[in-house]
């Protein structure tokens, strides 16, 4: 199992500027968005959540009707799909498609399942240069770091940060003004549209019946991906599937609010299948890779299924008390804050990432924003409940689990759990009227308690406990 | 709670064999001892009227989470399910089932209301407690920035994640401080004791107060 990184997270919770920009930033995203879900400005709110809802969960209970639907689509629009179990999978079938075009040059739109799989250094390792286009992706790239956020990959960063690193990577002056950084981006990417041999994107939506793919940005860049080189590739998760077009408008309307407060992202593009005769625009090659990678695992436990209906909005991460003062640097994959909690020992393995379902106070904020309405908390629970099964089995956590059965006994003898109150009355601190108190006895200052008044003070007991009061209350009538 | 249930008429009895609803294992993963505490709080309550509980957090666990718990045991689950609706978080109760809202409460002083997670987000509980407050004479509510964000309590997780938990409360704290208030409000303990734990640790004057307390004010 991977340690909590305790160390990691005391240097973020330290760097006051950094707290101060991932603050600033997911409480923008937070005000954006309930601006636009407001009942005055989107009425149908709720029902549209549900309906959402409704159609993931029928996609998913059909899901292996709807995948040969997509497929068969697909192939009869002239694309092909590519079927991979694991990560691996999809890098060898691209490290293999590269070699065969001879390909030297990537452009690739923001996808979260190709950082599932890191693909770009995979194919480093083949000297294919892959680069992102995605504003926030190629800062992360120039800067080598993995996307902090789902949607907002370089949220982290602040722009004197971007100036420097474009200095620093692209040789330019010094420049702090967004618009202008972005019209340096702008024509270094330019550059590599052009010249680009294969272009990857992601996808957003699978549409069943027709082999379309749905793909929602804001900067153009994924049109440019998908139309310039000769290939097109689509590497999706084989749960993005919704069952036909007519689904989209729910999901539409929900996806961007939810993310960055706009009604509608800036560009919505169907692709499908390569250029035909008589178009003027478009790859002569199209593939699709649905990407299995630990999904389909999900698919038989009934209870926490639904942890595939997520869009990938980011919402709950904004809403996340824990993501905002960790930032996203700190979860051990791609999907950071609570959808990444729950996801991530789904799909990689719970024991290895047994202390993720455990890095929340289970307040509930995730769920109350999700679009679809996955019930985060809930699975939070579960994958604690599983955890402690695991580790029972393993033999560890012993002293925990004794204490809870301790606890148990206790809670079960009412008698014996006021003698034990009286006694804890007169070995710790006791005054009339409640004082907090930092300094309690050193054999009593350990685990828990310990880590307890490494934050704050502890009250001392009051003299009188309450059955104490109640019965006298009771004889004096 | 007592005080004020009695003083709008309600006859209280504390059955002095309850102790837990058995919510600390439960959020921790050990079901199995959950199970167990809340087996025994559905015998000490068994027959009860109306279950008044000073905690959005316990009465959640009890109304919401059982069904989870007894999921394989029928008969248990049987009784959870009959228990739950008569189980009351203290401002609903007042409000909702007696439909009180003035209980004849002075406190003189400006307070904040904290929402605590489980009483605004599981059991819906937003406006009760404000007009509690509203009806209190002498009392001025001021609301906060972040009254519905988490205080970073979380049970277990206060200790699990210590420094995380601290660095929550202290921007919570910072959000109260900005309302100028002297009390923060609650309708849950444990929030409460984060909050004041870390209030006292950096040294500051303003007090926490269950809403029972205020209302129990003359």
């Amino acid at each position: 199992m991977r340690e909590i990184p305790v160390e990691q997270f005391r240097r973020t919770l330290e760097h006051e500027a950094l707290q101060a920009a991932i603050y600033t930033a997911t409480g923008r995203l937070m005000k954006e968005r309930a601006r636009v879900v407001a009942p005055e400005v989107l009425p149908d709110f709720e029902e549209l959540r549900d309906q959402a809802r409704q159609i993931k969960r029928h996609t998913l209970d059909n899901l292996d009707y709807y995948l040969e639907q997509f497929e068969n689509a697909v192939v009869k629009r002239g694309g092909k799909v590519v079927w991979c179990k694991t990560g691996k999978e999809v890098v060898n079938f691209l490290q293999e498609l590269a070699a065969s075009k001879h390909a030297r040059l990537i452009v690739k739109s923001k996808s979260m399942t190709t950082e599932e799989v890191s693909l770009n250094e995979q194919l480093a390792h083949q000297h294919v240069e892959v680069v992102e286009t995605d504003l926030g992706e190629y800062i992360l790239q120039l800067a080598g770091e993995r996307p902090y956020h789902i949607v907002a990959p370089a949220l982290h960063k602040t722009r004197y940060e971007v100036g420097e690193l474009f200095r620093d990577k692209l040789g330019v002056e010094k420049e702090t003004v967004p618009e202008k950084q972005t019209a340096i981006a702008r024509r270094a990417l330019r550059e590599k549209f052009l010249a680009a041999d294969i272009g990857i994107t992601g996808a957003n939506f699978l549409v069943a019946d027709s082999g379309a793919v749905v793909l929602v940005t804001n900067e153009g860049n994924g049109r440019l991906t998908t139309t310039v080189p000769k290939v097109h590739v689509v590497v999706a998760g084989l749960e993005k599937l919704i069952p036909r077009a007519q689904a989209l408008p729910v999901f539409l309307k929900l996806l961007g609010r939810s993310a960055t407060g706009q009604p509608l992202t800036v560009y919505t593009s169907f692709l499908a299948g390569p250029r035909r005769e008589g178009e003027i625009d478009g790859p002569e090659e199209f593939y699709v890779v649905l990407l299995d990678n630990g999904r389909t695992r999900l698919l038989e436990d009934g209870n926490k299924r639904e942890s595939l209906y997520c869009i990938r909005c980011g919402a709950c991460l904004n809403h996340c008390p824990v993501y905002r003062k960790i930032g996203g640097h700190n979860y051990p994959w791609v999907y950071s804050g609570p959808i990444g909690k729950i996801i991530t020992p789904q799909f990689l393995g719970l024991a290895e990432n047994a202390w993720l379902p455990f890095a929340s106070s289970l307040c509930g904020a995730c769920a109350e924003v999700c679009p679809v309405k996955i019930d985060i908390p809930t699975i939070l629970l579960e994958l604690r409940k599983e955890e402690q099964t695991l580790a029972l089995r393993q033999g560890k956590g012993r002293a925990e689990r004794l204490m809870f059965r301790l606890w148990a006994w206790v809670m079960k003898r009412p008698a014996l759990y006021e003698v034990l109150g009286s006694i804890a009355a007169s070995v710790l601190p006791c005054k009339e009227g409640q004082v907090w108190v930092r300094d309690i006895p050193a054999m009593l200052n350990r685990g828990p308690v310990n880590a307890w008044l490494s934050q704050r003070d502890f009250p001392t007991l009051p003299k009188a406990s309450f059955r104490q009061i109640w019965r006298k209350r009771v004889a004096k009538g | 709670m007592a005080e004020v249930l009695e003083r709008i008429g309600c006859v209280v009895d504390f059955p002095e064999k309850q102790t837990c609803c058995g919510q600390p294992a439960f959020n921790t993963g050990y079901w199995d001892e959950a199970r167990e505490v809340a087996c025994h709080f559905l015998d000490v309550f068994r027959g009860a009227e109306c279950i008044v509980v000073p905690s959005g957090s316990c009465a959640a666990m009890v109304k919401l989470h059982f069904d989870e718990l007894f999921a394989k045991d029928a008969r248990r689950l049987d009784e959870a399910r009959k228990l739950a609706p008569k189980v009351w978080e203290f401002s609903q109760f007042l409000v909702e089932v007696v439909g009180v809202e003035d209980v004849g409460a002075r406190y003189e002083g400006v307070v904040t209301y904290h929402d605590s997670c489980h009483a605004l987000r599981s059991l819906k509980i937003h406006d009760a407690p404000r007009r509690l407050l509203s009806h209190v004479r002498g009392l001025t509510l001021r609301e906060m920035d972040s009254a519905g964000e988490c205080c970073g309590f979380g049970g277990t997780f206060s200790v699990k994640f210590p420094e995380l938990s601290g660095a929550i409360t202290r921007t919570k704290i910072e959000s109260i401080l900005r309302t100028g208030a002297d009390a923060v409000v609650s309708v849950d303990a444990s929030c409460l004791m984060q909050i004041q734990g870390a209030l006292s640790r950096a040294g500051l004057a303003v007090r926490t107060m269950h809403l029972a307390e205020v209302l129990a004010c003359r």
